[in-house]
């Protein structure tokens, strides 16, 4: 018989770190071609389209950029807790109670009380961290003081928080006006996130890429300069890398796990308010098409790495893009972009292990 | 009949059974072995000495087919043998005691024993089996109810039943993986005994050691190995401590450390009547009181679990405490936390280097800096400031002598001496009123171990009060001003350091309550 097994590398080279995303990339594609073909089209002319679609053009790239915002807002919070070995799983939910909150502030305060749009859209940024970041903080508060797995809770709260909000859009804040469609009355046009416009001068004047591209990458900016310049970072690193060592060394963990998994929620509150105030300009049915699940693929894939996760997000949010093109142009299902999502996982995270093992056979 | 098999055993007395010739094993990086070349004798006990690292386990793994080696010969009886397995070699009659024990727990004696045998293949007779173990517990003097459940049995019990398994399974050659570890003096001597009486019937053992006084006592010849390679095999009656001592470490070793006499000065931690539970609920310290003065070591012994992890985490903060109070310079600490006791000046060296003590994927300064963030130069408002924080370590690293590659080597790449260098680094250059230190030389080479109980030594003479929690009886022996023996969370006794009697600490340990004298 022939025995396989996987014995420890000493040190991974560091070619083998940066391989690993490439090669799995390359991999789902040849994978996802098979695919394709199996739908009785050309992988090559399909992978041209998408291309096309999410890069070839300033219009298709900017489409891929309006994308790419709640996935990077999502991602870094999922990243932030999954720096301290806390699997935040519950990205997805936090994201619409963001929503929601973000909504609940620019249809009804807004209408309620006189204030400047600036003012309106700052409340509703904090609004949808509050409900966020209190979504996340419950399976934190849960798993820092009575141990329960943060894995399960996190995720069970996700549907909570879906047909919370649904319940929400469907009844109590529908549109009279909307003509039956599932949706909340539009955001007052002075509340809605600015577009960058001008500022994107590489981009064709009209397109839809928001204030939101600017929260994430200060979010991104301020991450890598809390992890890797600030007390409480290095705190996080340090429970994150041996939770007993930070106990020794007198570093309050469950209060961090508290306040990390808020600031996860944070972040993907956030990205509700973002495409509630961005691009949908109201709370509606399919408002996150599982930006929240993709956030982890992202963050996992972006080995943690604030910065990478822009770019990562970027390239996921091209593959949605994508996935629209092709469907509308060649017929084939949207949701190969969702297979190619899942297969770059499997493969990053084989390549993960190989990374750390080799394989020996005796 | 009976004149042959006596003739027998005599022509075959000094029959080499173990034969293991230039055995090459590497790992990416390392040769743990380099053309190691070991025999072992019928009926010898034979010790394979070295420090951490030397390639006595790699060797033992090899000879047990957990590992397969590039080259070399093995030959069993004089039968060339290729292991692929442990399975193969327990085939071929040997048999390892590991440090650690491969028990379960919630199982009985005899349970263990078959566990994973092939033999009953459909039907268990346990009544059988139980008459066997038990007959095999007679034979050898190895005291055991087979009936006895795992978790009932102390340490030395449940060493028993490793030996006794190893033996149910034919084992002609017996390995013991440094199996005095574990014991009080009197157990060790009654394991002993039970090796001796082995040997006497025909068994081979290798016991694998870096005691040199055990070694001396118990092993008719010794195999000294360093740095993978086999430095020399010789009869145990033709040398002595010192020549081994230096073989193992490959230049001449002080055995004595100036321990000057001291006047102790003001009382630093007072403890009263402290109790605390343990990880599962149940007390593990049930009202220990004891004190430590400035410029004084006082050494807690005893046989590990009986409560000394819980002593050093309850006095850290890192436990809580049901009842009792602590003191640490006359204010009470008893309901502070951890970071607040460490801010009082309290010096832990955690009884686990890599899970307790040190952050392995983090580099030299980021673990020099893990009690002091918070706190300038290294803190500048809410930023750490790297530059500090790097000059800092750099200093306590060529302080301490760690030897590293540089800063930016992470913990996890430092060996035992020079992890628990840094530890010390970090936590004596705080200059500490009190330092718990468990096990402060658990694991470390000859040369570490010198320096650490060195550094312990220079810390009494500069004024802290040490609390040195070791199962190592020599090492708080040697340390300590004062003695306390702790058994199942109760102090046993108190003896003096230098007048102790090392049969009454052995019977302190073992649980007897003594009136021991200055």
């Amino acid at each position: 018989m022939i025995h396989i097994r996987l014995e420890p590398r000493l040190s991974t080279p560091r070619w083998v770190s940066w391989a690993s995303p490439v090669v799995s990339i390359i991999l789902a594609l040849m994978v996802g071609a098979v695919l394709i073909a199996a739908q009785g089209a050309s992988p090559i002319e399909a992978y041209a389209a998408m291309y096309r679609g999410a890069l070839g053009s300033g219009f298709g790239f900017a489409e891929t950029l309006v994308k790419a915002i709640p996935l990077m807002l999502a991602g870094l919070g999922v990243a932030i807790a999954f720096r301290m070995q806390l699997w935040n799983i519950g990205a997805e939910g936090q994201l619409w109670m963001g929503a929601w909150a973000a909504a609940g502030v620019g249809l009804f305060l807004y209408a309620a009380i006189p204030m400047p749009p600036w003012l309106a859209i700052l409340l509703m940024m904090l609004a949808s961290m509050l409900a966020g970041g209190l979504w996340g903080a419950i399976p934190g508060a849960l798993k820092a003081y009575l141990n329960v797995n943060e894995i399960l809770t996190s995720l069970m709260l996700n549907s909570v928080a879906i047909f919370w909000v649904l319940y929400f859009v469907d009844i109590l804040w529908r549109d009279p006006g909307g003509l039956g469609f599932p949706n909340t009355a539009p955001l007052d046009k002075a509340i809605w996130l600015p577009k960058l416009g001008a500022l994107l001068f590489f981009l064709p004047p009209t397109h839809r890429v928001h204030l939101g591209l600017a929260f994430g990458i200060i979010a991104a900016a301020f991450m890598w300069y809390a992890l890797s310049k600030m007390q409480w970072g290095y705190e996080v690193r340090v429970i994150g890398l041996n939770k007993r060592a930070a106990g020794f060394a007198g570093m309050p963990i469950a209060r961090n796990i508290v306040l990390v998994m808020f600031l996860s929620g944070a972040l993907a509150g956030l990205a509700g308010m973002s495409e509630v105030a961005g691009v949908a300009h109201r709370l509606q049915r399919g408002l996150s098409p599982g930006y929240g699940f993709t956030a982890i693929i992202i963050a996992w894939l972006a080995k943690l790495n604030p910065f990478a996760i822009i770019l990562v997000s970027i390239l996921f949010g091209g593959l949605l893009v994508a996935g629209e093109q092709i469907q509308m142009t060649m017929g084939l299902p949207a949701s190969i972009s969702l297979i190619l999502q899942g297969l770059i996982l499997f493969f990053v995270l084989a390549g993960d292990v190989l990374s750390q093992y080799r394989i020996r056979f005796r | 009949m009976v004149s042959t098999s006596t003739l027998q055993t005599v022509s075959r007395e000094n029959e080499i059974v173990v034969s293991m010739r230039e055995v090459t094993k590497r790992f990416p990086g390392v040769v743990a072995n380099d053309r190691v070349t070991f025999e072992a004798r019928r009926g010898e006990i034979h010790a394979l000495l070295g420090e951490n690292g030397a390639g006595k386990s790699t060797l033992m793994n090899v000879l047990t087919g957990l590992y397969t080696p590039e080259e070399g010969e093995i030959a069993i009886n004089g039968q060339p043998a290729q292991f692929r397995s442990p399975k193969d070699s327990i085939a071929a009659g040997i048999g390892m005691v590991h440090q650690h024990f491969k028990l379960v727990e919630t199982q009985t004696v005899t349970e263990n024993v078959i566990l994973g045998l092939d033999a009953p293949r459909f039907r268990l007779d346990m009544s059988r089996a139980e008459a066997d173990v038990a007959k095999l517990s007679e034979q050898y003097g190895l005291k055991i109810d087979p009936k006895a459940y795992i978790w009932q049995l102390s340490v030395g019990e449940q060493q028993r039943v490793e030996i006794i398994k190893a033996l149910y399974r034919g084992a002609q050659i017996l390995i013991l993986d440094e199996p005095t570890a574990v014991l009080t003096p009197q157990e060790t001597e009654e394991l002993f005994i039970t090796l001796r009486d082995m040997v006497a019937k025909g068994h081979t053992i290798i016991f694998i050691s870096h005691k040199l006084d055990e070694v001396m006592s118990i092993a008719d010849r010794v195999t000294v190995l360093r740095g993978g390679k086999v430095v020399a095999t010789v009869n145990a009656r033709d040398t002595n401590k010192a020549e081994l001592a230096e073989m193992m470490v490959g230049r001449p070793v002080l055995f004595r450390l100036d321990r000057p006499a001291l006047e102790p000065g003001e009382m630093v931690l007072r403890v009263e009547e402290l109790h605390a539970e343990n990880d599962k609920g149940l007390p593990a310290l049930r009202g220990i009181s004891f004190y430590v003065r400035a410029r004084e070591i006082v050494g807690i012994a005893g046989v590990s679990g009986n409560g000394q992890s819980e002593l050093a985490e309850a006095l850290n903060g890192l436990r809580p405490i049901t009842r009792g109070r602590i003191f640490l310079n006359g204010r009470e600490i008893t309901t502070l936390s951890a970071r607040e006791i460490i801010d009082a000046g309290v010096a832990h060296v955690p009884e686990d280097r890599h899970t307790d003590g040190s952050v392995g994927d983090m580099n030299l300064t980021e673990n020099i800096i893990l009690k002091r963030y918070r706190h300038p130069p290294i803190a500048r408002g809410p930023v750490i400031d790297w530059n500090q924080a790097r000059e800092m370590s750099s200093e306590l690293v060529s302080r301490f002598n760690v030897q590293a590659p540089g800063l930016d080597t992470r913990a996890r790449l430092l060996s035992g001496g020079n992890l628990q260098k840094l530890i010390l680094a970090r936590e004596l250059s705080a200059e500490p009123a009190l330092i718990v230190a468990m096990h402060p030389t658990q694991g470390l080479d000859v040369g570490a171990t010198e320096y650490v109980r060195q550094v312990l030594l220079e810390q009494r003479a500069a004024g802290a009060a040490v609390l040195l929690i070791s199962e190592d009886l020599d090492e708080v022996m040697q340390l300590s001003d004062r003695i306390l023996v702790i058994y199942e969370g109760e102090i046993m006794g108190e003896a003096s350091g230098e007048k102790a009697d090392r049969a009454q600490i052995g019977l302190m340990m073992a649980g007897q309550r003594q009136e021991v004298g200055y």
